[in-house]
């Protein structure tokens, strides 16, 4: 064992950067250690799908001001086990690290399914820029997936003259959280922009030449890319003994069941509005980053951030707070330029959900009332949501 | 030196908004607060190029439309994750129902 105990942070991506941060700002003046398996400076991740190339990539802080705020930032370092009976680490380089509270951080790893194993992913900064070199004009790109990642690659390539054919298996794209109407737009768009779109398509295998499609047809093409969703990174838990079910199950506060380890971002399962969830989500990220700081020092709150999601592609901005519910009825108030948002009330008369879409950040302002009105609860009716004459920032005020 | 310009005229901006102006290749963000009083900051956010004329005007707070980073539109001050750098301001006067700031 060496160094003193303090907080330690596994995992350097949105959450544990923002934890790490979030403990200082909180005035914790012990030591903070955050380990990150990748040798680069923490960056963000969204950029990485929507074209951000090599020596272009956003750094979330640079290195001076980790050393400013006291932080140790272990760079390429893995943590090989929680030992959680002796409140310690055991790290790649053979040392061991002692810890009063411990963050699990890991985030997320790409997902593949059967038959796509020859695919590539793209969760990191290495994975971007080979798949960006790849894109020259008249390179043929498959894209296995059309959900957010898979679609914002598309859009890059396509701004950069690569053929497109994006499989998905769904009858319709981005099925997952965004609401039909909406999806249907970037559907049309990119099309527009000469993607060929193969939906109810599911891949039987992916090899040398393109992808094979379960009904027989091929895709030819240069490059194959998988992006078919992402799985919890629970390893680590899972061999310390806590309970995973879809991600690290943790409590209100953000905490596991051993009282010292609390789990937050991609690779934890959360209480929200009565049930659990999971979200891929580099708000959320952050925001649970900064709740489990607080919760490591004490404090008692429930996490209740509202969710929110965004996507680029093209031009198009797409922005959801709320968790939308399919089954539920969508309310539709039209803005000036085609921009559209979808509202969904809950049974408590509140906002639920809302999804909007249109060109640039035409929706972003009316998507942020909405969410501190889902936030707040704000008594809202359908007319009123409907109606663009009904000012949506009065009833926040109310 | 100061350098005054006309932005816009004051009814160009609804109380608690702001609106983009730009200016020989420079963006600015010109805000009017609920007390009726009038601010001018850069037009992007210091986080990432984002234009902040689509973002929402709360009390003194602009919020940037992309990445939830907030700013004291008074001062400049960022007040919260994921913006950390200030938010350069700029001298306002209203002349005649217009609005002129000091770009210098």
């Amino acid at each position: 064992m060496s160094g003193a105990s303090g907080m330690i942070i596994i995992g350097a991506g949105e959450c544990g950067v923002r934890a790490a941060f979030a403990l200082r700002e909180e005035g914790y003046g012990g030591p903070v250690t955050l380990i990150g398996a990748e040798p680069h400076l923490p960056y963000e991740r969204p950029p990485l799908s929507k074209g951000a190339a090599a020596g272009a990539q956003k750094i979330i802080a640079g290195e001076s001001r980790y050393d400013e705020a006291g932080i140790t930032l272990r760079r390429a370092t893995r943590v090989e086990r929680i030992e959680a009976n002796r409140r310690q680490v055991a790290l790649s380089d053979g040392t061991t690290h002692a810890y009063d509270k411990l963050l699990i951080a890991t985030g997320a790893q790409a997902r593949r399914f059967p038959g796509m194993e020859a695919a590539r992913t793209l969760r990191s900064l290495d994975d971007a820029e080979a798949i960006l070199a790849a894109f020259r004009p008249g390179a043929r790109l498959a894209v296995v997936g059309g959900g957010f990642i898979g679609l914002e690659l598309a859009a890059t390539a396509r701004e950069r003259h690569v053929d497109v054919t994006v499989i998905e298996a769904a009858d319709r794209l981005m099925a997952r959280i965004v609401p039909a109407a909406l999806a249907a737009m970037f559907e049309a768009r990119h099309r527009a922009e000469g993607v060929a779109l193969l939906l109810s398509a599911t891949v039987a295998s992916v090899g040398e030449e393109g992808v094979v499609l379960a009904d027989g047809r091929h895709v030819e093409a240069d490059l194959v890319v998988a992006g078919v969703g992402a799985a919890p990174d629970t390893q680590l838990a899972e061999q310390a003994g806590l309970a995973v079910g879809d991600g690290i199950l943790v409590d209100h506060r953000l905490q596991t069941a051993d009282a010292s380890i609390f789990a937050a971002g991609d690779c934890c399962n959360f209480p929200y509005r009565g049930g659990r969830v999971r979200l891929e989500s580099w708000r959320c990220a952050q925001d649970q980053g900064t709740h489990a700081a607080r919760a490591m020092l004490g404090a008692d709150e429930a996490f209740s951030r509202t969710p929110w999601f965004w996507s680029d592609q093209y031009d198009l901005g797409l922005q959801v707070a709320g968790l939308p519910d399919p089954a539920r009825p969508f309310i539709r108030r039209d803005l000036a330029g085609g921009a559209l948002i979808l509202f969904q009330l809950g049974d408590d008369g509140a906002l639920l959900s809302a999804s909007g879409a249109g060109p640039g950040n035409a929706v972003a302002k009316q998507i942020s009332i909405a969410e501190k009105m889902i936030q707040r609860a704000v008594p809202v009716s359908a007319g009123q949501l409907a109606d663009t004459g009904t000012n949506l920032k009065s009833l926040l005020k109310g | 030196m100061s350098e005054w310009i006309d932005a816009c005229a004051v009814d160009d901006v609804e109380e608690e908004d702001l609106i983009r102006f730009d200016h020989e290749g420079r963006t600015f963000a010109i805000y009017r607060s609920h007390e009726n009083a009038f601010y001018a900051t850069d037009g992007l956010c210091t986080h990432e190029h984002v234009h902040l004329a689509d973002g929402l005007v709360m009390d003194h707070i602009i919020e940037c439309p992309k990445h939830n980073g907030r700013f004291d539109y008074r001062s400049g001050e960022a007040r919260g994750a994921p913006a950390c750098v200030k938010l350069k301001t700029y001298p306002v006067q209203v002349k005649s129902d217009r609005v002129l700031i000091d770009i210098a």
